[in-house]
């Protein structure tokens, strides 16, 4: 990887100078940590004229707290998320996700902001020019087929990022700025199911924070408890094969509260369908069995990765089994 | 070619360097700087060969751009031997032979200089944890964390002392 294409940086203190300074260079791209940007525009799958830098923003490099949220800049760091001691306390999903991205020296730079609009990853698409050349491009950029699906138009590569379902858990908001102004939404509208266009940001629209509530104390009533865990080829450093979120309370060994959040498997993080048929089982042996089927059923995994598809599927519903029993 | 002028420490030095916008962190300490201790290894941020430390802190230079350093404290492995004595490390590699090829270890070395300065007495999984990310083709690891648990002991011996 020698490539380099020609890039003015720009270094905005605020963000409505960023926002202004990507608008006036459209083919431009917001640059946080860059462990995944950088690495894709040497591949060539990125060629933008201009980079505009955002972790000199102090408004986008803090963690703040009050007594009904949670609020997490966008370029506040993955090693900086997982020592936060109150997310810790409230999100523990949060914390081992952001402990599980990629290796020690990734996490001292990359941002949380660059882990949720992460690219989608797939082994036809992040490759080298030579190598992508080689196989006709893909779908997803300066081809026409699918090598994953020949048959469809419809790209699969699939969404990485390991924090955005441990978020999806806890109804975390993101708040976006664009030439437009301010505007926040929830986390889960920021995707679609698209891999060549998994997120629904506008051109120039940069997410600033996200926002996650307290839990209420209806909620925290019962004991909740959230985990995060991933199935990676190089254990130490790997993006995931399958990644899955559970949050779980139990009260007097019924399932009061179930959610399960999955990424590595689509073209987007989501939470599994189906959980609430769960809430006021018995959490018993035979109902995480059925969990594991459930979510099994839900992660559609496709031949992104040089694992097969159906290990995927398998080892999604097998950590959603093992992380609800290390819950109870 | 848009240039912008880069005001950075390395290794204890200050330097004003007038330097393309693309250009890598680790091309600038190699090419520009002079320093060749730092390595390009796999090109993207898989291999920890590139551990430079910036404000203390690992990073991999071959996925930062140089200008992003601005006013930074940059360290590479050819600023720890001090009056031509060689760093609690540097020491800690020869002597428990953590080096073999040799290429790694700059990279590995700088990554154990970021834990002990955090971290004055890892035990083995904390060593670990913090060269996750750095790969040795060569030595199986067993050598390396000996040399960083040596460097550790060392180094709190001579500060009883």
């Amino acid at each position: 990887m020698e490539f380099m294409p020609e890039m003015q940086m720009h270094q905005p203190i605020s963000v409505e100078d960023a926002v202004a300074q990507y608008s006036a260079a459209p083919n431009g791209r917001y640059l946080a940590g860059g462990s995944d940007l950088l690495v894709n525009i040497r591949r060539g799958i990125e060629q933008p004229d201009s980079l505009v830098y955002v972790n000199n923003i102090p408004e986008m490099r803090s963690i703040t707290e009050d007594g009904e949220r949670i609020t997490i800049g966008g370029a506040v760091t993955l090693r900086e998320l997982s020592q936060h001691l109150s997310v810790a306390e409230h999100f523990t999903a949060v914390t081992q996700a952001a402990d599980e991205v990629a290796g020690p020296s990734h996490r001292e730079y990359g941002t949380v902001g660059g882990n949720l609009c992460l690219d989608t990853r797939c082994i036809f698409y992040n490759q080298s020019e030579w190598w992508r050349a080689a196989n006709n491009y893909c779908l997803k950029y300066r081809g026409d087929i699918c090598h994953v699906a020949p048959g469809g138009k419809k790209c699969f590569a699939a969404f990485s990022g390991d924090v955005a379902p441990t978020l999806l858990l806890f109804d975390a908001t993101v708040e976006i700025a664009g030439p437009d102004g301010r505007r926040q939404m929830p986390l889960a509208d920021l995707y679609r199911n698209d891999g060549m266009d998994h997120l629904t940001l506008g051109s120039g629209e940069l997410l600033v924070a996200v926002h996650i509530p307290k839990p209420t104390a209806a909620i925290t009533s019962a004991p909740m408890t959230s985990a995060y865990a991933k199935s990676r080829i190089r254990g130490s450093i790997d993006f995931p094969l399958a990644g899955v979120a559970v949050r779980m309370a139990v009260t007097g060994g019924k399932i009061t509260d179930l959610r399960v959040g999955l990424t590595g498997v689509s073209p987007l993080p989501f939470l599994a369908k189906g959980m609430d048929k769960f809430v006021g089982r018995v959490a018993d042996e035979s109902c995480l069995e059925e969990i594991r089927d459930k979510v099994r059923a839900g992660a559609k995994a496709m031949k992104t990765t040089t694992t097969p598809p159906h290990y995927r599927r398998r080892v999604a519903g097998a950590l959603a089994q093992k992380l609800a029993a290390s819950i109870l | 070619m848009v240039k912008t002028v880069l005001s950075l420490t390395i290794n204890g030095t200050n330097r004003d360097d007038v330097i393309p916008d693309n250009m890598l962190l680790v091309d600038y300490l190699r090419e520009n700087v002079g320093l060749t201790g730092t390595k390009i290894g796999c090109d993207g941020g898989e291999c920890g060969a590139c551990t430079v430390l910036i404000n203390d802190r690992p990073r991999h230079s071959c996925l930062t751009l140089a200008v992003t350093c601005q006013d930074a404290k940059v360290e590479t492995v050819d600023g720890l031997s001090k009056d031509n004595r060689l760093s609690a490390l540097q020491r800690g590699f020869d002597e428990k032979l953590g080096s073999q090829c040799g290429f790694c270890t700059p990279g590995m070395i700088m990554a154990s200089e970021a834990l002990l300065r955090d971290n004055p007495d890892p035990d083995e999984a904390a060593i670990r944890d913090a060269l996750a990310g750095n790969i040795c083709r060569c030595t199986g690891y067993v050598k390396i964390i000996e040399a960083v648990q040596f460097a550790a002991d060392i180094t709190r011996e001579e500060l009883a002392s």
